[in-house]
């Protein structure tokens, strides 16, 4: 009987849908245009911030990274375009700060010719110390990555990326093998792959105390190209303060004015993700105001359309009162009816949201601005339950107005 | 069956108050088949619209069988209205888009009966008022007085105490308002249904057991 009644009352639902076909589908088509403009919006907005994630990608998001340049500002004394040159002892001072958890300096040759037996090619070495490996989100597939012992005995040994694994080995198992770096014999310990992409993998990894002493020479033998740390959870002031400390430290040991940016240049990947996070909520909250307005819109169509039907319909109202229709019953069935009707062409709009989105995920080419476009559960469940609360609000007035229609009156002007 | 004492009611108009019905009495005992009688603007419609529970009255009092009708709320209103009360309207008032069966099963809808049920029923009906072949059919596919056989239908559907009739043979030719106040006639007869009937036609009210006739709110004989 439950049953049979529900299936009454949404025949019912059917029967007023159907005689107003041309309305339905007017209403449908509003409220799921407003859909979809929002899904498609939204999964748009992902698409944007996931190829920004992907930039970061390679890189910890909670890292300062520091740049050693000139001068541009005379400093007690000295001169200006005085080059500025990080060292070792830069670095034992930069791990004595408060706030730093992982820290590496860089030491670069570039270009060195790479060979093993009759294979040769030129690949970009970078010098480092361990914890390079979670500043550059490095994952090792095989063996090991540079450690506290290789830097401490000065270790001949090399961590090769990927594509140089793949060009110089060819199917060969490379770890234990002996390289050449500049002529040099460096035994592979481990290979890695890096989400930087192609350049990254072809990257190879040398202790900094090794790189120093045989390839510095004279004056690099305790040089550093560039510096970079971490500092944990830090927010954007933490982080800023942190790296504040670092220049000022840097200032006082190279005799530079602490406000020179020139010096030393710094970069922020905290504060610049959080500019960019922040960017993204603002981008959120205007795509869902101008989805929820557009979807507004189609909803306050639905209530006028309502309004007109139960104007219309005032006569057939008064008579199932007057044949025993209860006033919740009548409620009832407009309320029903809006959020069905909402409900239904909401769903319609987000079917062909995420099939557009999921359409543009398979088809569209690999770009810098769109990647992974999608709408996730979360929004998709908001948007859901907006819709049959907005189909409520929808319905709400004119299912107001059916309930107070008297039905004397209205069987008189029927 | 319908007992009503000093019962008054106004409509505001233009700010002052219309009387409408005036300290009216009447009696009308069960299975009586009553004609009400008058000049327009008399109060005839507006009598049985309060007999109907379609309209509250101002003061007095109402009993349909034990119940006092001013007691009852909107919701209980058109409960009672569906279990004990049928309507037969002038214009019949039938939904355009619902076959002749599906009309007359509405009030049984509404009463929470099962589909089958109530089709049975509402065809039961339609045999009876004549027009068994005619249950698909949507309203604008019958004649005048096909219509107002299948609001009869309907309004018989729930087994009503009391069937309000307000000038149902107005909108018909003389022939098809013989046929249709038979019907009625039987339906007093052989189901012992209270049937009043608001008429213009002194022909018509002969038919019944007795007039009252109203003027001015008031019931003059």
């Amino acid at each position: 009987m439950r049953l049979e009644g529900w299936l009454d009352r949404w025949t019912e639902i059917a029967q007023s849908l159907w005689r107003h076909r041309i309305r339905t589908a007017l209403t449908t088509m509003s409220v799921a245009w407003g859909t979809f403009v929002l899904v498609v919006l939204l999964g748009a907005g992902r698409g944007l911030q996931n190829s920004v994630a992907w930039q970061f990608r390679d890189d910890a998001t909670n890292s300062i990274w520091l740049y050693s340049g000139e001068t541009s500002r005379p400093f007690e004394g000295r001169p200006i375009n005085r080059p500025i040159q990080f060292d070792n002892d830069d670095f034992a001072h930069l791990l004595r700060t408060d706030g730093i958890d992982r820290a590496t300096g860089r030491f670069y040759l570039r270009g060195p010719t790479i060979a093993y037996k009759q294979r040769s090619a030129s690949f970009s070495v970078r010098s480092v110390h361990p914890d390079h490996q979670y500043l550059e989100n490095t994952e090792v597939t095989a063996g090991r990555f540079i450690d506290v012992l290789d830097l401490e005995h000065k270790r001949k040994v090399a961590v090769i990326g990927g594509e140089v694994a793949e060009f110089l080995f060819r199917g060969i198992d490379p770890l234990g093998e002996w390289i050449n770096v500049a002529r040099v014999p460096f035994r592979v310990v481990g290979v890695f792959k890096d989400t930087g992409g192609s350049s990254e993998m072809r990257q190879i990894y040398l202790p900094v105390t090794t790189a120093q002493a045989t390839f510095g020479g004279g004056n690099r033998s305790r040089v550093l190209d560039q510096m970079m740390f971490t500092v944990g959870d830090a927010g954007v002031e933490q982080a800023n303060a942190v790296a504040s400390e670092v220049v000022a430290m840097l200032a006082a040991r190279h005799h530079f004015d602490p406000e020179d940016r020139k010096a030393v240049r710094v970069r922020n990947n905290v504060e610049a993700f959080q500019d960019i996070q922040r960017i993204f909520r603002l981008l959120d909250a205007f795509v869902w105001l101008v989805g929820v307005g557009t979807v507004t819109a189609g909803i306050v169509g639905v209530s006028n359309i309502m309004l007109v039907s139960v104007r219309e319909r005032t006569s057939e109202i008064g008579l199932r009162k007057a044949l025993g229709a209860t006033p919740g019953q009548i409620v009832g069935g407009i309320l029903q009816e809006a959020v069905f009707l909402t409900a239904s062409s909401g769903y319609l709009g987000l079917v062909a949201g995420v099939a557009l989105l999921e359409a543009l995920r398979l088809w569209l080419p690999e770009n810098d601005y769109l990647r992974e476009p999608q709408v996730t559960l979360g929004p998709a469940v908001a948007a859901t339950v907006l819709l049959v609360v907005f189909g409520g609000l929808a319905g709400f007035v004119p299912a107001w107005r059916a309930a107070r229609v008297h039905p004397v009156e209205a069987l008189r002007n029927g | 069956m319908i007992r009503i004492r000093q019962l008054n009611k106004s409509y505001q108009v233009g700010g002052r108050p219309l009387h409408v019905l005036s300290d009216l009495h009447l009696d009308v005992e069960e299975g009586e088949f009553v004609a009400i009688m008058g000049s327009s603007g008399s109060g005839k419609s507006t009598l049985l619209n309060v007999l109907g529970i379609l309209d509250a009255y101002d003061s007095g009092t109402y009993h349909l069988g034990e119940t006092l009708v001013k007691d009852l709320n909107e919701a209980d209103a058109a409960r009672y209205r569906n279990r004990y009360v049928g309507f037969v309207f002038q214009s019949f008032h039938l939904l355009p888009f619902k076959s002749a069966t599906e009309n007359v099963a509405l009030p049984l809808y509404y009463a929470g009966v099962g589909r089958r049920q109530r089709t049975e029923r509402a065809n039961e009906l339609l045999e009876r008022v004549g027009l068994a072949d005619r249950g698909h059919h949507l309203p604008s596919q019958l004649s005048g007085g096909q219509k107002q056989r299948v609001a009869i239908a309907r309004a018989l559907v729930t087994r009503p105490r009391v069937v309000l009739a307000d000038e149902p043979t107005g909108a018909l030719d003389s022939t098809t308002s013989d046929e249709i106040m038979e019907l009625l006639l039987d339906v007093n007869h052989s189901d012992g249904a209270t049937i009043l009937i608001v008429t213009h036609e002194g022909e018509v009210a002969r038919r019944t057991d007795r007039t009252v006739l109203l003027h001015d709110g008031r019931i003059v004989s």
